[in-house]
């Protein structure tokens, strides 16, 4: 006898009971999920922290001479007037170094401001003798002041930001103290222009001749594979092949001298801004491609049929709606490829990228250094101080790249609205 | 002469004189074949299409009723691996001639799709963009105006024409469609299963256009509906792997097949 409601609460043979294990195995993935995403953040504070833990901190400064002896008329040398301060610079600069800043600007038009930097840099000459990580500053202050009693009691402990406005804005030095970074910030931003400016129409014209006009022949589908391959080639190769290519094959183009405005006494020899530009935009070229045509292939076939359907020629097709229904993610790929330019090091090396350059780039034709290189050759110098304005630049490389992304997601969101509203 | 070539100087083919030898097709195929690399879709459709006339074209999925309706306007050149023999005849000249231009096709054979798939611009210049481009020289406000009246979508628009297209109900959005095809004055209009996305609702709205829109222009509809054919259909084509099985007038067709398969697809047998 089979009874309903043996049925209903005997055990079917035929199906498991197995939803708790079923939940339990999705639970195991969700948590694995969960762990890598965190994992992610870790590192990422870890960077943050550990550029901060760099950027800012005590430094312990000692004085080559002793600002207490340049006191004149019981006036410190922060309150002098700029005849008291001319008097100083006469008295204790050595005559060949005077006539040299003589040269430069007369000290008669000098301001104040400009002539205590003279007297500090030129005769109190402050000398960093320990620098701190925020994190000793912040939780082990005693035993700092205590070691540089014994160590250095001449010594003033301050706390520094190494990121100042006159790192900002000041050109590069050699000495950590007074350097700046605009030198690099103009060299990286000079540089992704070019790169811009070529990589771009460069990179989306190809892909729109790949995905729209191309026919699909042995030829094209090796071109094809090839682009895929050229983006996974490592990038200091992309170094070399510009370091032929531009610095020695175009070497009178990338120097200037074709069009006759290379700056005699400052022969860069065609190791430029315009080379390093077009390295980047070469390395970038293919990143650019692939995703200009994926943006491309991914506006659906009934778009360019519904146009086609009223008598539009391909090339209003593609001009009128292919490329507006794909622009927004057009530039979101280039300026993913646009971000990893900004922080590409290695090829720059070898085309030959400036190692210590006073001189801000006046023109694409100019000598060169970026941020990331001049991040390098910091990190790689054994004084303290020199990790900590690399660690400055560091957050201002960060900085740049993040406001250039900001810029770009916003334009995409425009093109967005515009897309959607037309 | 050609008034299909690139530099076609008419500005409609009636303006043509219509020579002794003209067929009474507004289109005709002969021997038409289409081919996906070697599978032959189509196989040497030979009907012509009497002018102002609905046509329907029925059968079962993957008959080619599709692709035979893609190729009275050179749509399936946009397919890579199609080849198409054979002639399809308008005005006297073969579409598929070397010298003729598919552009120029397009623009006197329109096409509607099976999804609605309007411009991502706003409503008047869906219909606009076309005329525009084709160098109609008119009153634009005038011709938006008269080509969503005839497709009977201008009192629910009129207020909001520099809106988006997309947010129009998907039948405003096929009606729209119609009216973009009509806006260039075509002669003949082709519909790809118009109906197919649509509610009941929508699907009546299109079918009563269909009446008023052939006193204008010559149709072919590729439909999977039988009842729609019966509605709406003058003559009606049967299709089957291929071939054209039976060709009639509608009433005709339904109420009389002389072919077993159609009597076997229209009763319902299969399909």
């Amino acid at each position: 006898m089979m009874g309903s409601g043996e049925s209903r609460g005997g055990a079917r043979p035929d199906f498991a009971v197995n939803l708790a294990s079923r939940y339990a195995r999705g639970t195991r993935w969700r948590t694995m999920f969960m762990l890598s995403t965190l994992l992610a953040i870790f590192f990422l504070c870890a960077l943050i922290v550990t550029i901060v833990d760099d950027a800012f901190g005590y430094v312990v400064m000692v004085d080559e001479v002793d600002q207490d002896s340049l006191v004149m008329d019981g006036m410190r040398l922060e309150t002098m007037e700029a005849p008291a301060l001319r008097t100083v610079i006469a008295e204790n600069l050595s005559p060949r170094r005077y006539r040299a800043l003589e040269r430069e600007k007369p000290f008669s038009e000098r301001a104040q401001s400009d002539l205590h930097a003279v007297v500090l840099t030129e005769i109190v000459k402050p000398q960093v003798v320990a620098t701190y990580t925020l994190f000793e500053s912040l939780f082990d202050r005693n035993r700092i002041i205590q070691e540089n009693l014994e160590a250095n009691p001449d010594g003033t402990i301050i706390f520094r930001s190494w990121v100042t406005m006159h790192f900002l804005t000041d050109s590069l030095t050699a000495i950590p103290l007074s350097t700046g970074v605009m030198t690099a910030i103009k060299g990286t931003l000079l540089t992704i222009m070019i790169t811009v400016l070529f990589s771009f129409p460069t990179g989306i014209a190809a892909a729109i001749w790949l995905e729209e006009y191309a026919t699909d022949n042995r030829l094209n589908r090796f071109i094809q594979v090839n682009i895929y391959n050229l983006a996974g080639v490592p990038s200091i190769i992309y170094g070399m092949l510009g370091l032929a290519i531009f610095v020695r094959g175009m070497e009178p183009i990338t120097s200037g001298s074709a069009f006759g405005v290379t700056s005699a006494g400052e022969m860069a020899n065609g190791r430029t801004v315009l080379s390093a530009g077009l390295t980047l935009a070469i390395l970038i070229l293919p990143v650019i491609i692939i995703n200009a045509q994926e943006a491309i292939r991914a506006v659906p076939g009934s778009l360019r049929q519904s146009s086609l359907a009223v008598g539009a020629t391909k090339w209003q097709t593609i001009w009128h709606h292919v490329l507006p229904a794909s622009s927004d993610r057009i530039l979101t790929g280039a300026v993913l490829a646009i971000s990893r330019a900004i922080g590409e090091t290695a090829p720059l090396v070898v085309v030959g990228a400036s190692t210590f350059l006073t001189q801000d780039p006046s023109s694409v034709f100019a000598k060169f250094t970026t941020l990331p290189i001049q991040i390098y050759q910091w990190t790689s110098r054994p004084q303290s101080e020199f990790r900590h304005i690399a660690a400055a630049a560091i957050v201002v490389l960060l900085a740049l790249m993040l406001s250039l992304n900001a810029f770009a997601i916003i334009t995409r969101n425009k093109l967005r609205k515009q897309k959607r509203f037309g | 002469m050609n008034i299909l070539t690139r530099r076609a100087k008419v500005s409609s083919p009636l303006e043509v004189a219509v020579d002794s030898g003209e067929s009474s097709y507004a289109l005709e195929a002969k021997d038409l074949s289409v081919y996906y690399g070697d599978f032959e879709a189509v196989k040497k459709l030979s009907m012509g299409f009497e002018r102002k006339k609905v046509t329907a074209l029925i059968g079962p999925s993957g008959c080619g009723k599709s692709t035979a309706l893609r190729a009275f306007n050179r749509m399936n050149e946009l397919i890579s691996g199609v080849k198409t023999s054979g002639e399809v005849l308008f005005h006297g000249v073969n579409i598929y001639d070397t010298d003729v231009d598919a552009v120029q096709v397009r623009r006197w054979i329109g096409m509607v799709f099976q999804k609605p798939n309007p411009f991502s611009k706003s409503i008047y210049e869906n219909i606009a963009w076309g005329a525009r481009i084709n160098g109609y020289k008119g009153d634009f406000d005038e011709l938006v105006e008269n080509s969503l009246r005839q497709v009977a979508l201008w009192d629910e628009v009129k207020d909001k024409l520099r809106e988006s297209a997309y947010a129009l109900s998907g039948g405003q959005q096929q009606r729209l469609c119609i009216a973009r095809a009509v806006a260039l004055k075509p002669e003949i209009l082709l519909m790809d299963e118009p109906t197919s996305a649509l509610d009941p609702i929508s699907t009546a709205k299109i079918e009563d256009l269909l009446d008023d829109l052939k006193k204008r222009y010559t149709i072919v509809i590729v439909t999977h509906n039988m009842q729609q054919a019966g509605r709406v259909s003058d003559k009606t084509g049967f299709m089957l792997l291929g071939d054209l099985v039976e060709y009639a007038d509608t009433k005709e067709l339904f109420f009389n097949p002389r072919d077993e398969r159609t009597e076997n697809y229209i009763s319902g047998r299969f399909g």
